[in-house]
C-alpha cells in the first residue's frame, strides 16, 4: 500500500510557457463573455498574440535554463521539448494571424458567423446580418496549442493521453466552423472526430497494456522494465507498443491511418488547415520521438520493421495519390502524408543526428505549410476560395508575386536545393543512411517518392505560369498585413533555412538531448 | 476467479467496440463503440492496478473518465450539428468529401 501522499515538486519556470498559453485561452473565454461584440475580435487577436509572445519570451528566458523533469516526471522539459515548443509557439502565432484575416470584410473571413446554426437557414442569415463572428476560435486555438506543447513534453503515457485529447478536441470543433461550404466542413469535423476518437482509444488501450507490463506509465520506467525479464507479462509488450504507435501515427497521418487527412484538410477553414497541418504534425512527431526513443527503444528489433514498412507505405501512397488530386487542399494533404513518411525515415535513424534532422524538418515543413495554406486562402473566385486546380491556371500572369511565392513554397515541398525543404530532407535522410541497410532502403524509397511529388508540384507551377486562365474572375484577395506577414515569415524562413541553415541546425543539434 | 479473466474481458470489450466502430453506420452508435473501447481500457487499467498492488491504475481510470466525458460533449455537439443540417446521423450519408 502506498505511503503518505507527497506533493510532487513543480518547477514553475520550466512549465511557464504552457501555463501562459493556457491562461491566454482561459482569459479568452472570459473576453468572450464580457467584451462587447464589436470589439471582441480585435481583443481576442491581441490577447492571443500577447499570450503567444509572452510564452515565447518565457521559453527563451526561463525554460532554457530549467531543463528538468518536473511534476513528478510527467512533464519533461529537455532540449527537444524546448525546441519543439518554441516551434509550436511560432506556428501558433502565424496561425492566429491567418485566422484573424478579414479580407476587407467586417469579421474573420474564414469562419461561420454561428457554428450552431443550420447551414442555409434563416437563423444563419440572421446571425450573419447581426454581425456575429466566431471569435472563440482564438481561445480554441490556444487551448489546442497548449495541448500540443504538453504532448511534446509528456513524460508518461497518461499525460500524453490527456495532452492528446486537449490538443484534439478544440481542433475537431475548429474544423467544423468554415464559413463557406459548411456541409463539407461539418462532415470533415465528423470524420476527423470519429477517427480521432477511435485512434485515441487504441492509444489508451496500448497504454493500459504497457502499464500492465511495466507497472508504471512513466516512459523511463517502461524503458527500465523492458531491460528486465517479466515472467508471464512478456506477451503484452509488443501488442501494447503497436497499439500506442497506431494512436500516434494516426495523428501524423501515416498510411494506413491517413484516411482522415485529405477530408479534414479539405473541409476545414483554410487557416485552420494550415495551423493543423503544421502544428499537429510537429506535436505528434514530438510524442512519437519521445515514446520511441525514451520509452521502448530497448525492444526496437521487434517493431522497427513494422514502423519502416509504414514509413515506406506512407511515402509511396502519399506521393502517388497526390498525382491524381484536382483540389489544391487535398493535394497539399496528400503531400503532407508523404512528408510524414519522410520524417518517419529520420525517426527510424535512432540517433542524435536523426533527432536533430527530424526537429529541423518539422520546423521547416511547418513554416512553409502555414504560408502555403495562407496563399490558398487568398485565391478567390466569386468570393469563395478557388480550390480547384483548374481555377489556378494562369494565376502567374495576373498575380506574379503571389504565384512566385507559392511556386517557391512548392519547390521547397519538393526538396529542391536552396530551399529549406532540401536542407530538411538532407538532415533527416543522412542519419538514416548511416543507420544501416533498412535506413538505406527507406532513403531510396524516399528519394523516389520525392521525385514523384516534385512532378506534381512542377505541374502546378506550369499551370500557374504557362497555361491560359479558364476564367478571368479568379483573383487573389487583397490581404491585410496579418496574412501578408504570415506568408512573408514562412517564405523568408524557407529561403533562409535553405541558404544558411547553419544556425538553426546548430540550435537543433544543441536541443537534441532527451532527459530520460 | 483469476484476475487474468478481467484482462480477457477487457480485450473482448475492446474488440467489440472496435467492431462497432467499423461496422455500424449511425454516428451515435459508432461513438458508443469508441466509448466502449475507452471503458475496456479502463477495466484493463484497474485490473492491472490490482495485480501490481498499486493505486496508479485506478487514478488513471478516473482521468480517462474525465477525458471521455469531455469527448462526449464535443462529439455529440458535432453529431448534432450534422444531424440538424442533414436530418440524418448516418455516416454513409456524409460523403461529400471524396478524392
Amino acid at each position: 500500500m502506498p505511503t503518505v501522499f507527497e506533493a510532487p515538486e513543480i518547477n514553475w519556470a520550466a512549465i511557464a510557457p504552457m501555463l501562459v498559453v493556457m491562461a491566454g485561452g482561459l482569459i479568452g473565454i472570459v473576453v468572450e463573455a464580457f467584451v462587447p461584440r464589436r470589439r471582441r475580435h480585435s481583443v481576442q487577436v491581441a490577447l492571443s498574440v500577447v499570450a503567444l509572445v509572452l510564452a515565447f519570451v518565457a521559453l527563451v528566458t526561463l525554460t532554457v535554463d530549467n531543463r528538468v523533469k518536473t511534476l513528478g516526471g510527467s512533464v519533461v522539459m529537455d532540449g527537444m521539448s524546448v525546441f519543439l515548443q518554441g516551434s509550436l509557439i511560432v506556428f501558433g502565432l502565424l496561425g492566429v494571424l491567418t485566422m484573424a484575416e478579414k479580407f476587407g470584410g467586417d469579421r474573420p473571413d474564414a469562419f461561420t458567423p454561428m457554428g450552431a446554426a443550420i447551414p442555409g437557414s434563416a437563423y444563419e442569415a440572421a446571425a450573419d446580418r447581426a454581425g456575429l463572428a466566431t471569435s472563440e476560435v482564438f481561445p480554441l486555438a490556444l487551448f489546442s496549442l497548449s495541448g500540443m506543447m504538453m504532448f511534446v513534453a509528456a513524460g508518461d503515457l497518461i499525460t500524453m493521453f490527456v495532452a492528446l485529447e486537449v490538443l484534439s478536441l478544440p481542433l475537431y470543433v475548429l474544423v467544423g466552423l468554415a464559413r463557406r461550404r459548411r456541409l463539407l466542413s461539418q462532415e470533415a469535423s465528423l470524420k476527423y472526430f470519429l477517427l480521432g476518437a477511435f485512434a485515441s482509444a487504441f492509444f489508451l488501450f496500448g497504454s493500459a497494456l504497457l502499464y500492465g507490463y511495466a507497472a508504471t506509465t512513466d516512459l523511463d520506467g517502461i524503458a527500465a522494465a523492458i531491460t528486465e525479464t517479466r515472467p508471464g507479462l512478456e506477451p503484452l509488450l509488443v501488442p501494447a507498443i503497436l497499439l500506442v504507435l497506431v494512436g500516434l501515427l494516426f495523428k501524423v497521418g501515416a498510411v494506413p491511418f491517413h484516411s482522415w487527412t485529405p477530408d479534414a484538410y479539405q473541409g476545414a477553414p483554410t487557416p485552420v488547415t494550415g495551423f493543423m497541418a503544421a502544428a499537429t504534425k510537429l506535436a505528434a512527431f514530438g510524442a512519437i520521438l519521445r515514446f520511441v526513443y525514451v520509452g521502448v527503444e530497448g525492444t526496437r528489433w521487434s517493431w522497427e520493421v513494422g514502423l519502416a514498412v509504414i514509413a515506406a507505405l506512407t511515402m509511396v501512397v502519399g506521393a502517388v495519390l497526390s498525382v491524381t488530386q484536382t483540389d489544391i487542399k487535398r493535394l497539399l494533404a496528400y503531400s503532407s502524408i508523404a512528408h510524414a513518411g519522410f520524417i518517419l525515415v529520420g525517426v527510424l535513424a535512432f540517433s542524435t543526428l536523426g533527432l536533430r534532422g527530424v526537429m529541423f524538418y518539422l520546423l521547416a515543413y511547418g513554416l512553409m505549410t502555414i504560408a502555403a495554406f495562407a496563399i490558398v486562402s487568398m485565391v478567390r473566385q466569386g468570393g469563395t476560395e478557388a480550390t480547384q486546380l483548374s481555377q489556378w491556371a494562369g494565376l502567374g500572369q495576373r498575380h506574379p508575386i503571389l504565384a512566385a511565392t507559392f511556386g517557391f513554397l512548392l519547390l521547397a515541398f519538393a526538396g529542391i536545393p536552396l530551399t529549406s525543404g532540401f536542407t530538411a530532407k538532407f538532415a533527416a535522410f543522412a542519419p538514416a543512411i548511416e543507420s544501416g541497410t533498412l535506413g538505406v532502403v527507406l532513403v531510396v524509397i524516399g528519394v523516389l517518392a520525392s521525385a514523384v511529388t516534385a512532378f506534381v508540384y512542377v505541374r502546378i507551377i506550369v499551370l500557374m505560369y504557362f497555361s491560359d486562365a479558364t476564367s478571368e474572375d479568379v483573383v487573389a484577395a487583397e490581404a491585410s498585413p496579418l496574412t501578408t506577414a504570415a506568408v512573408a515569415v514562412g517564405a523568408v524562413a524557407t529561403v533562409v533555412l535553405g541558404i544558411v541553415p547553419g544556425p538553426v541546425l546548430e540550435l537543433a543539434a544543441q536541443a537534441s538531448e532527451l532527459i530520460r | 476467479m483469476s484476475l487474468v479473466n478481467y484482462i480477457y474481458l477487457s480485450a473482448i470489450l475492446f474488440s467489440i467496440g472496435g467492431a462497432v466502430v467499423l461496422l455500424r453506420r449511425n454516428a451515435i452508435i459508432v461513438f458508443m463503440g469508441v466509448e466502449l473501447m475507452l471503458n475496456a481500457a479502463n477495466l484493463a487499467f484497474i485490473t492491472f492496478a490490482r495485480m501490481h498492488g498499486q493505486l496508479d491504475g485506478q487514478v488513471i481510470a478516473l482521468f480517462v473518465m474525465v477525458v471521455a466525458s469531455a469527448e462526449v460533449v464535443v462529439g455529440l455537439a458535432i453529431i448534432m450539428a450534422i444531424f440538424r443540417s442533414r436530418r440524418s446521423a448516418s455516416i454513409d450519408n456524409a460523403n461529400l468529401l471524396k478524392a
